[in-house]
């Protein structure tokens, strides 16, 4: 057995550990500490990952593809960034807890399992332990009334959205007797054989994965858990957990469901056409930033969603880099919205925002970046994530879908610029609190990156393509 | 034969006390019934072969998971009458649900179809000469073991999280001092005094609390005239 191959995984999971036992017995004052240990060992496991070979092992368990180590550097990507961000909010809000670090860096241990799992069981166990310490980030805050309701409702609605993925898995199961992807494929390699009951089960995966990535009509809990879960927490629920689930929902479709593609692409088209309306329709009357940031998480699953729709190589490019472009405008975003701190006390709303363009020019157009990209306008990043997943779609001859994607993303135009109007053309709002360099360094490291992404697009481009091609290869 | 008269009795047992679990209006007697029900699955277990797991039942179900219920629902005096309020309203609503899924389920087994080859994949090697609590842990340590530590992690997970949302500092709260405890000595702590036969500790000069303000008038307390008390003083020998 290749015991080796989940070396980062056993090398992050100790450092989780040994922060965990670190901040035990240091207790005072140690949460700084542990936060950059906690970065750390994620700079490490990126390192891992990178230099790790290919290979499947643990009995089929566990595969290491170009796929695999893709999302697995996204991941680490997203959770270094919320970690960063949790610095100075945590010092704020009075959180200076060393579990935080500890917690995220378990569940990017879940996430990173979720992106190598060859097993539905390992698939479910990495997607339990993702959620399971989302679940107590969300509640974090527990003296706050808001995100202990944030946490109670993720958690009572994810173990249902886990009951639902578990029954799936076990009509899979009941239908091959087998749970491993690969032999899942030689079973279903002649669709004659494809009973109702296997379809079924494929519904209620698809449900449970469409929970995790927040995708309509999955996504009731998004706005409720985003308004209350402590703002670092909900830029890290909106980025890696993600990536992970779409890196699952990716995975099982292509691999062991590959020859389904009839039965579950019309799944997936209804699933992303309506992700993609109502994110796009419902964010147009909020009033709170952070309630309209997860709107628009939900409608940009709905885009991701059109690549996997078009269940080609091409398509599963477009998805992995509007993933890439989208952890980075959204953490950027959030970076923006947790400096909005006026005299010690958070800001939450869009009018809050008034006045930006006057009083902190270079956050403001830090703001005017994120919401251009997001919005799709060229020559930001975000507009060439819907190039690739429109192309894909257009490719595969599903125009519907990609004139339903343009249509919609024309709607979500409408609220992105209204908040740069609010910025330079709305007056009023006192300058707010000077931010702090840990956020100032995201905000800057994630704009830069989504202006330039056009000057040097090659490796991005590249890597998605290797890791499509395991993906059908 | 035997088994076969064992296994009806464990079954009915079982299916009767488990529809006494939800009818039963004290929620101690649903607990109860809940460990009834517990015993005879394990007892099923045992007639099919899976020992472990009928230990595992009884030791994990029984010892830890129904006496917590029972814990929860004695402490929490929940009002389960003001629970079953709406019960009547929903019937309806709840049993349209329940048919609608049951005759889907019914539709999706009745064209159910295996894989050609699952019969045989599905048939776990059956461990001969060894008990199925070795052959579970061969498994679990060496196949699965990928899937045993993060079940572990998300145990610890779990540990962690309760810790983080319910623990509070309190700095009132007298905590123990391991050092302070160490570094106590004898001679700080302990007086040792010469006490005469059949006096009592009141001639000493020390006086239990209570009876502190008849001691402080110079008198011994009311009760150490009593004979009683004092009287046959156990031969105790001081080294």
């Amino acid at each position: 057995m290749n015991w080796s191959l989940a070396l980062p995984e056993i090398v992050l999971s100790c450092c989780a550990m040994a922060i965990l036992v670190f901040g035990v017995v240091v207790r005072e004052d140690s949460t700084f500490v542990c936060t950059m240990l906690g970065l750390g060992a994620f700079l490490l496991t990126a390192m891992l990952i990178l230099a790790a070979p290919f290979g499947t092992g643990y009995g089929g368990l566990f595969v290491v593809d170009p796929f695999a180590d893709f999302m697995k550097l996204l991941i680490l990507a997203g959770g270094a960034m919320a970690v960063v961000m949790s610095l100075d909010y945590n010092r704020h809000e009075r959180l200076t807890r060393f579990e935080f670090p500890v917690l995220i860096v378990l569940s990017t241990v879940g996430m990173m399992v979720m992106a190598s799992a060859a097993n539905l069981m390992s698939l479910y166990l990495g997607l339990e332990l993702q959620s399971l310490c989302i679940y107590v980030l969300a509640a974090f805050a527990r003296d706050e009334q808001r995100s202990a309701e944030a946490g109670l409702k993720y958690f009572v609605l994810g173990a249902l959205a886990s009951g639902l993925l578990l029954y799936g898995i076990s009509l899979v199961y009941g239908f091959a007797g087998t749970m491993d992807f690969a032999r899942i494929t030689r079973a279903l390699t002649d669709p004659v054989t494809v009973s109702p009951g296997l379809v079924v089960g494929i519904v209620f995966i698809v449900t449970g994965l469409a929970f995790k990535i927040s995708a309509a009509p999955f996504h009731m809990w998004t706005p409720d858990v985003y308004e209350g879960a402590p703002t670092p927490v909900t830029s890290f629920m909106s980025t890696a957990p993600k990536v992970a689930a779409m890196a699952l929902l990716l995975r099982t479709m292509v691999a062991p469901f590959g020859h389904l593609l009839a039965q579950w692409q019309q799944l997936i088209v209804l699933v992303s056409i309506l992700s993609m309306l109502w994110g796009s329709l419902a964010a147009i009357g909020q009033s709170s930033i952070k309630r309209l940031m997860a709107y628009s998480s939900i409608g940009h699953m709905g885009y991701a969603l059109i690549g996997l729709a078009a269940g080609t190589a091409v398509g599963i490019r477009g998805v992995l880099i509007y993933m890439v472009t989208y952890v980075f405008m959204s953490a950027g975003t959030f970076a923006v919205i947790i400096a909005m701190r006026r005299r010690g006390r958070a800001c939450e709303q869009i009018n809050d925002l008034s006045g930006l363009g006057r009083t902190d020019p270079a956050m403001a157009l830090a703001m005017v970046i994120f919401m251009f990209s997001m919005a799709g306008i060229p020559p930001m990043s975000g507009f060439f994530g819907k190039l690739y997943v429109f192309l894909a779609a257009v490719q595969a001859g599903m125009w519907t879908l990609a004139v339903i994607g343009v249509l919609t993303s024309v709607i979500g135009a409408y609220y992105y610029l209204r908040i740069i109007k609010v910025m330079y053309f709305d007056t009023g709002g006192e300058a707010f609190d000077p931010r702090p360099a840990s956020l100032s360094v995201i905000a800057a490291g994630t704009g830069l990156f989504t202006t330039l992404f056009f000057v040097l697009p090659g490796p991005v481009l590249n890597a998605a393509q290797a890791a499509a091609q395991a993906l059908f290869g | 034969m035997i088994a076969d008269i064992a296994f009806y009795i464990f079954a009915a047992v079982l299916l009767i006390s488990a529809a006494m679990v939800v009818s039963a209006r004290n929620p101690v007697h649903s607990v109860l019934f809940l460990i009834l029900a517990f015993f005879n699955a394990a007892g099923l277990f045992l007639l099919a072969g899976a020992e472990f797991l009928a230990m595992i039942l009884v030791i994990v179900y029984v010892g830890a998971v129904a006496v917590l219920f029972l814990f929860v629902v004695m402490m929490l005096d929940v009002n389960f009458a003001r629970l079953r309020e709406g019960f009547q309203r929903y019937a309806p609503v709840g049993a349209t649900v329940g048919v609608v899924l049951l005759a889907e389920l019914a539709l999706v087994l009745g064209g159910w179809k295996f894989a050609p080859e699952a019969a045989t994949l599905r048939l776990a090697p059956r461990p001969d000469q060894v008990q199925n609590t070795a052959a579970l842990g061969a498994l679990l340590y060496t196949r699965y073991i990928l899937l045993f530590q993060m079940a572990g992690l998300v145990l610890l997970v779990a540990m962690v999280g309760a810790i983080v949302l319910s623990l509070r500092d309190r700095h009132d709260a007298r905590r123990q001092d391991i050092n302070r405890q160490q570094s106590r000595r004898v001679a700080d702590t302990l007086e040792l005094v010469r006490a005469p036969l059949g006096a009592g500790i009141a001639s000493l000069g020390i006086y239990r609390p209570i009876t502190a303000p008849a001691a402080a008038d110079g008198q011994a307390p009311p009760g150490s005239d009593n004979p009683e008390v004092h009287a046959p003083a156990p031969p105790a020998e001081v080294h």
